[in-house]
């Protein structure tokens, strides 16, 4: 959509019924999504105070990340780019561990080597997130080719933005999905906007979803404000998978409500008309409001729910400023599974820089 | 012990890998059925099978993409890369991903993929089927970079590579595929990484090589012989991690270096080695360090004698050194 052209989130266009979330898990999606909103708001409000060097939010998205890691199993591998909060707590990563990553201290687990958001957890099949874009898309083809080898019933699932549809991967990516009929689900949030360049002069195609055609296998364009739309295409994206079926391309069509990342300031490209707009779709209140529609939520009960992510925000944050900064040689630690004589001598030469003084953390 | 040419040598690796370990499997282009343009994979999809031994679509970037994922899954890929002039497509894979998953993950995802190629000249292969590019890679931490010369290392050195823990960048001489033979162990023979070869004891000067000039240094060896010069010739064999030590000891036993590679000679691997010599055997050398290495130009077609070092150029080097002091 180019600027000052704003136009709603379209409709579900991915065929069949809607498979609908539960009342639990639709309570428990909005939980993740209110937590995820939390974590952006204060997160932005820290690194303009300084105390994380970078953000990413995810604002605008929640729908679309939550909805779809909620129809994958813990089994199931998640090829993340690097805006997919939302996800990481849906498949249940701990705010602390995530706090600890933005902080780059010595519980991170990725030892403070990444910038915030750049994050991977092993345990949850949450694969280590990259700035390039789309790489990870070929390495989720990857991966489920492997998984077939060995007879695994899973599906992998990139995740990746409208801009990384025209990165060198995307079209690999696809090809050999297509080619060796992958159990891969590729997830592509359409967020409006690459950086500057808007999604119309992203690709002349009319909709992202429609190249899968060119591979050989189905593209749906689903609503990613749609917590039930985004969470049924992805179940019956991963049914295919799992039954043979082969790839998926889903696009879900969302809006990056901040900046693309707290280095970008939007308005030197976009309206905030066309930001005011999107907004009326906002899939916090959508959720919010189906919620209320089915006696799940009142007003208190949201005050509190909306109080409870903020503290617990806070709370991870306090525990995360408390842990103690990565120690200083350990980033010469992990190029190799051992170190090289030659990282060797290079460990014992900072070691000694920093003994004397010449050199400080 | 059998006589194998080096592909073959290579060809023998993979089975014995492929053999041992189900995990192992091969992917490039026209590695199946077509048993690789240079028949190294020849053989494998009939006794592996089209789901161990992969003919993927022209895409680098969609070989070595799939194959870290292969390589995130637990899988211990080997991907071909026809000739290593068209690894270009795939170094932001191999470069911002898998030189760096193990690192960037905090060692929670060790990434480990082989990836052989062809590479080198003196094939009449012009500008796009003979580049030495070695150098870009070992500039990449997180990339073990290792190049037989012989069929025995090329077997050995596989097999290692394909039981390593690290990505490994597995060149091959091409040039030498077919015109060196040797003995080469029957089984499940490891050549270990990080230990250089010395091929030949001398006293006077250290020749100092890899790959495909390995052979070229030792023709020079042996007319330096004939010259009364006693020329030690060292094959690094693997370039990361290097073989420092022997590197320095034959230097500070001979008092002279001379590098020899194909590669271009500006930021090439052998202006590492002479800047190592520098820093740490400068009071052992009687004379400069020199190189005889390709020229700082594109890899020509019609001329590629004069650009390749040969053992011509070699000898007048080592007598300029010589000269030298």
């Amino acid at each position: 959509m180019s600027s000052g052209e704003a136009a709603p989130a379209p409709h579900s266009k991915s065929g069949g019924s809607t498979i609908l979330l539960g009342p639990a898990e639709r309570l428990a999606a909005y939980r993740a999504m209110l937590l995820s909103r939390a974590t952006d708001e204060r997160c932005i409000s820290l690194q303009r105070q300084g105390r994380i060097g970078f953000y990413v939010p995810a604002s605008g998205q929640e729908a679309a990340q939550v909805g779809s890691a909620l129809a994958l199993t813990k089994e199931d591998w998640v090829f993340p780019a690097y805006r997919e909060l939302g996800v990481a707590l849906a498949r249940g990563v701990p705010l602390e561990l995530l706090l600890d990553q933005f902080m780059g201290n010595a519980s991170d687990l990725c030892k403070g080597r990444q910038m915030p958001n750049h994050y991977g957890f092993r345990q949850f099949r949450f694969v280590s997130a990259s700035s390039p874009i789309g790489t990870q898309i070929t390495q989720a083809v990857g991966a489920a080719m492997a998984a077939r080898h060995r007879k695994d019933p899973i599906a992998t699932i990139a995740y990746f933005g409208d801009g990384a549809t025209s990165s060198n991967d995307f079209h690999a990516g696809l090809n050999f999905a297509g080619v060796f009929h992958a159990p891969t689900v590729f997830f592509c949030q359409n967020n409006q906007w690459a950086i500057s360049l808007p999604r119309e002069k992203q690709t002349r195609s009319a909709t992202l979803a429609e190249k899968a055609q060119a591979y050989g296998f189905p593209g749906v364009v689903v609503d990613g404000t749609d917590l039930d739309a985004v969470y049924s295409a992805v179940v019956e994206a991963r049914r295919r998978a799992l039954g043979g079926e082969g790839p998926t391309l889903i696009e879900a069509q969302v809006y990056r409500f901040g900046p693309h990342s707290t280095s970008d300031d939007p308005r030197r490209y976009r309206m905030d008309s066309e930001v005011a707009q999107w907004k009326e779709n906002d899939p916090v209140k959508r959720v919010r409001e189906q919620l209320v529609a089915a006696g799940q939520l009142d007003d208190a009960r949201d005050k509190m729910m909306v109080e409870a992510a903020r503290a617990e925000v806070a709370r991870a944050l306090e525990l995360a400023e408390k842990v103690h900064p990565v120690e200083p040689g350990s980033f010469l630690d992990d190029v190799f599974a051992a170190p090289t004589p030659r990282l060797s001598e290079e460990r014992a030469e900072l070691d000694a820089l920093l003994r004397e003084g010449v050199v400080r953390p | 012990m059998t006589e194998l040419t080096l592909v073959q040598a290579v060809n023998r690796g993979l089975h014995e890998a492929m053999r041992g370990d189900s995990d192992v499997l091969v992917l490039g282009e026209d590695v199946g059925v077509n048993g690789g343009v240079f028949r190294a994979t020849d053989g494998l999809l009939k006794e592996f099978g089209e789901s161990r031994v992969i003919d993927t679509p022209l895409s680098e970037t969609g070989i070595i993409g799939t194959a870290i994922g292969m390589a995130l899954y637990g899988l211990k890929p080997v991907a071909e890369i026809q000739f290593l002039d068209f690894i270009y497509p795939a170094f932001d894979q191999i470069v911002s991903e898998l030189a760096k998953f193990r690192y960037r993950s905090g060692g929670q995802y060790p990434c480990h993929v082989v990836i052989r190629s062809p590479y080198g000249g003196g094939i009449r292969g012009g500008l796009y089927h003979s580049q030495s590019t070695e150098a870009y890679f070992c500039h990449t931490a997180g990339l073990k970079v290792v190049i037989p010369s012989t069929p025995a290392d090329a077997k050995g050195m596989l097999l290692t590579a394909v039981h390593d823990e690290d990505p490994v960048m597995f060149l091959e001489p091409k040039r030498i595929y077919r015109s060196v033979s040797g003995e080469v162990p029957e089984g499940d023979v490891r050549v270990p990484f990080g230990k250089a070869r010395q091929v030949r004891e001398g006293n006077d000067v250290s020749l100092i090589a890899y790959g495909a000039m390995v052979p070229v240094v030792s023709e020079a060896a042996d007319k330096l012989a004939g010259d009364g010069v006693s020329a030690e010739v060292l094959d690094l064999r693997t370039l990361v991690p290097l073989d420092e030590a022997a590197l320095l000891s034959s230097v500070e036993k001979t008092g002279r270096a001379v590098i020899v590679h194909e590669a271009a000679r500006f930021c090439g691997v052998g202006g590492e080695l002479a800047a190592l010599l520098a820093e740490k055997a400068l009071y052992s050398l009687k004379a400069p360090v020199a190189r005889v290495t390709g020229y700082d130009t594109p890899f020509p077609y019609a001329l590629e004698n004069l650009y390749l070092p040969n053992a011509d150029r070699v000898v007048h080097a080592v007598r300029a050194t010589m000269k030298a002091g």
